[in-house]
């Protein structure tokens, strides 16, 4: 009888927590997950003459994100521009990756090595780029590198080129768009480890007789290694998927992934393409969740 | 006895490096408020210190009526998504475990998983469905959705401090025969507000910050400030631009600065 | 108890928010190219809150119309595409003939292809889609599709392309031998062709802020002539040259939507706009002429003696008409646009 009542009352008590989840629960699977869904099914669908779909089944959307057929001759070949577009974009998010790390571990350092009341201030300071709004935080490097923006003016006053460079709509300047807006996504994480690392223990190698390198190398480095990973992951995979940085920088021929996303949904006018375009990149992201999950608790174990 | 000399703290370069992340942080904000104050026509030309821009951008109907959505939308969502997130918090935490746990938590976090421009196209077919259905192009689009990606900012902190609460207060309390709802209110709310209000600040910011959801769904008339900001964009960049940029920045500052000083008070 | 009172109050002001109140009329035009003096005069005029939503091309308003749910009562589609519209049952037959100031519809405007007996549009503006270029940057002609399609050095990388399909393919075509609407697959690849090569030398295919060009963050586009004018009164460098190999003409036009949620609205602003007062209104925002007779006595004198606003009588042979093209056309120019803009 006892342990009836038992499961009764554990019964009771997961049905009181699902009540509890459920309008969290509901509002997400409603709003977020069930859309996704009709993504799937709008990738396997037919477009309209002026955007929308037909309601018939097709694989075209999927065949196109990887193959382009040619309009006079319908030969087939593999979409290089939409090659383009992936290859550079993983490629930008790792170069926006990997300038975040050579500026951002460096400065976690500083700060979490900071007298612990100067400490706050210098976060302080991290905080505020952190949460200003990304467009405006975009706009205020635009500022910067327009043809008679700042960098241009004083290069020019300085004597170092002759005609003001053009850095706007390249690359360049998505990158460096996309650098300054999620650093402070890799300064953060990356404190976090460091600050909680002991310094005694670097301290102990010393004594040991190690070297400054093989100390940071072997002691202090496998102890903040989760927080330059999480940094790297948080600022790779909001990388990928941007949209409004490479918008404004990259002025409409330098596409990056979620751009051509949209595109389809507008000019573009396929939204299959685009339905199917989406779920590549969501993949994409899922690939990288998937490796620093992998790797987080592998380390775990290990340590 | 460790040498003077060393210290494992001082990385040679690595202060150097961080001034030099400081500077690249700041002079863009810095240079952008200060174009703010020209007070010359165009952007191009310095004319003077002067506050002619933000005296526009606060007569102009278009950025107050953006100003009013965005206030109403983050307030709105930010307080659906804490309310929700904190009772789902209690759900999740302190248990031995119940049967759906994971999926409960894998579902809370699912929007962060996702590619903002993904949800966005995602929620745009959707909506543009019910919209049709319906006929109701109210706010409640934008509130329903912000509400969903804002669950699991509000979610992690208040989670986070449920976890590490202790248990013998409430314990104590269901000793003395008190209800469990008398317990939660007088017991465990007052000991979770800090995080609840850290989860709705959260909420409430990341849900100002959106640009490319509400651009992707908003009906007419519906401009948040930043898709407002984008729109402008398009148009004339004038130092009114800078103007509102700096405004949001110091709406920024100033939330940062009040989390702060909420936390410092509690330490 | 508190935060059920919240929730609730949260809810019920979230939902009873603004929408479609008496007296609300939402405009769905190109950017920067409605007179925001002209809204102002309107709402005072019938006490209506007019919402202006700004979009980039008849493309991008045509997808987001066809999607549903926009909320839109007022769109300005190109004459070339209003076929399209009409064709899907997207506008309403809301009769502008039987209007009061339809008297005022300058004659050449009054029956028109697209548009017959004007039962769906009333004229919105008239221009030309040509070339703009900083002649300080290159002396050399620029009464060329060559600016854009085989682009002098100085030029590269500088170069604008505003992202309307018809425009540019027709540019293309007529620049290749062509004429706009061909059949001739020929000519169409050619076209095709020669644009997918020449995209390396664009910055950018936008809708680009005039602030662009006249800060000179950009030195060239395709563009519409009234756009020109109004960059080359803040930037003299800036000059609008009329392609030899041929050119548009073109007229965008005022319609409502077949969803559209205040009719009434809309149909006084249709009738409002034939006004000439008020069409002196949108040619002096925008540099274009507006096809109501009577209005060049409200224009100011700078609109009536702009060279962008004439065509000089050299270039007037090479002028066409833009036309809707024949519906397999119309799906090639399609694809080359997704070739173009992929």
């Amino acid at each position: 009888m006892a342990t009836d009542a038992e499961t009764l009352s554990i019964r009771a008590d997961t049905r009181r927590r699902w009540v509890l989840a459920l309008p969290a629960v509901t509002i997400i699977t409603l709003f977020s997950i069930l859309p996704l869904g009709v993504v799937v099914a709008y990738s396997f669908l037919t477009p309209g003459d002026y955007g929308n779909v037909k309601w018939i089944i097709s694989f075209e959307g999927w065949f196109h994100v990887l193959f382009e057929r040619d309009i006079f001759d319908d030969t087939v070949s593999l979409s290089d521009a939409h090659l383009t577009i992936v290859v550079r974009s993983v490629l930008l998010s790792l170069a926006t990756t990997g300038i975040t790390l050579v500026l951002g571990v460096p400065t976690a350092w500083f700060i979490a090595t900071r007298p612990q009341r100067q400490r706050a201030f210098w976060l302080f300071l991290i905080t505020i780029p952190f949460w200003t709004n990304l467009l405006v935080r975009t706009i205020a490097v635009q500022e910067m590198i327009r043809s008679d923006g700042i960098v241009n003016r004083l290069l020019l006053w300085l004597g170092l080129i002759d005609a003001p460079i053009q850095m706007m709509f390249t690359n360049f300047a998505i990158l460096l768009g996309m650098a300054y807006v999620f650093l402070p996504l890799m300064v953060l994480p990356v404190y976090a480890a460091i600050e909680r690392f002991d310094f005694r223990l670097a301290e102990a190698g010393y004594d040991l007789y190690a070297s400054r390198l093989y100390c940071l190398r072997k002691v202090v480095l496998p102890q903040v290694k989760a927080g330059i990973i999480a940094g790297s992951i948080l600022v790779f995979v909001p990388s990928l998927g941007a949209y409004v940085t490479p918008r404004i920088m990259g002025g409409g021929t330098t596409l990056m992934l979620g751009n051509l996303i949209e595109t389809q949904f507008g000019q573009g006018r396929d939204w299959p393409l685009g339905a199917a375009l989406s779920l590549t990149l969501t993949a994409l992201v899922l690939v990288a969740l998937v490796w620093y999950t992998r790797l987080t608790t592998r380390e775990r174990r290990d340590g | 006895m460790v040498e003077r000399g060393f210290d494992i703290r001082r990385l040679p370069g690595a202060a150097t490096l961080a001034i030099a992340c400081f500077v690249i942080l700041y002079i863009p904000m810095v240079i952008l408020v200060v174009n703010s104050l020209n007070g010359g026509q165009s952007i191009s030309l310095w004319e003077g210190v002067s506050l002619r821009w933000y005296a526009v951008a606060l007569q102009n109907e278009g950025f107050l009526n953006a100003a009013k959505t965005s206030l109403i939308l983050a307030t709105t969502a930010a307080l659906v998504a804490t309310v929700t997130a904190t009772m789902a918090a209690l759900a999740t935490t302190r248990s031995r475990g119940f049967r759906g746990e994971g999926a409960i938590n894998l579902i809370l976090n699912q929007p962060l998983m996702v590619p903002e421009i993904v949800l966005a196209i995602a929620l745009l077919i959707i909506l543009a469905q019910i919209k049709q259905a319906t006929g109701y192009m109210g706010l409640g689009y934008l509130v329903v959705a912000h509400s969903a990606f804002c669950i699991p900012f509000a979610y992690m902190p208040i989670r986070a401090r449920l976890q590490g609460m202790d248990l013998t207060l409430e314990t104590a309390a269901a000793d003395l025969y008190a209800s469990r709802f008398y317990t939660f209110r007088k017991v465990t709310l007052p000991l979770l507000a800090p995080a609840i209000l850290a989860g709705f600040m959260l909420a409430f910011v990341v849900s100002l910050d959106d640009v490319v959801i509400s651009e992707f769904l908003k009906s007419p008339g519906q401009d948040t400030l930043p898709t407002y900001l984008l729109g402008q964009l398009k148009r004339n960049l004038t130092s009114e631009i800078y103007a509102i940029s700096s405004l949001l920045l110091l709406i920024s500052v100033l939330i940062v600065a009040g989390s702060w000083l909420l936390t410092r008070k509690k330490t | 108890m508190k935060t059920r009172l919240v929730l609730t109050t949260a809810i019920l002001s979230a939902t009873t928010l603004p929408a479609f109140a008496e007296g609300v009329l939402n405009i769905y035009n190109f950017g920067l190219y409605t007179p925001p003096d002209l809204i102002e005069k309107f709402e005072t005029t019938y006490g209506v809150e007019v919402t202006l939503t700004e979009y980039d091309s008849n493309e991008t308003a045509m997808a987001k119309i066809e999607a549903g749910g926009h909320g839109f009562d007022i769109v300005v589609p190109s004459a070339s595409v209003v076929p399209i519209y009409i064709g899907k049952g997207l506008l309403l037959k809301s009769d502008p003939n039987t209007m009061e100031n339809f008297k005022h519809v300058a004659p050449e405007w009054v029956s028109v292809e697209w548009d017959p007996d004007r039962s769906y549009t009333v004229p919105w503006v008239w221009g030309t889609t040509g070339i703009m270029v900083n002649k300080d940057v290159y002396a050399g002609d620029i009464n060329t599709s060559a600016i854009f399609l085989d682009p002098p050095d100085e030029l590269k990388g500088k170069i604008n392309v505003v992202p309307s399909m018809n425009d540019v393919i027709d540019l293309a075509i007529m620049y290749v031998g062509g004429q706009p609407c061909t059949t001739d697959k020929e000519v169409l690849k050619a076209a095709r062709d020669k644009l997918v090569a020449a995209k390396e030398h664009w910055a950018s295919i936008d809708y680009a802020s005039f602030e662009k060009f006249i800060n000179e963050d950009l030195q060239a586009s395709v563009f519409w002539s009234g756009a020109a004018m109004r960059i080359r009164a803040e930037n003299s460098g800036f000059t609008y040259g009329f392609p030899k190999e041929g050119f548009l003409k073109w007229q965008d036009n005022v319609a409502i939507l077949a969803d559209a949620q205040n009719v009434r609205n809309a149909k006084l602003f249709l009738n409002f706009i034939m006004d000439p007062e008020n069409a002196a209104m949108i040619s002096d925002y925008t540099g274009y002429g507006n096809g109501i007779a009577g209005s060049e006595a409200f224009m100011s004198a700078d609109l009536l003696a702009a060279p962008e606003m004439t065509i000089p009588d050299d270039a007037a042979p090479v002028a066409r008409f833009q036309q809707t093209c024949s519906t397999e056309v119309q799906d090639l120019y399609s694809r080359i646009w997704t070739d173009l803009t992929k």
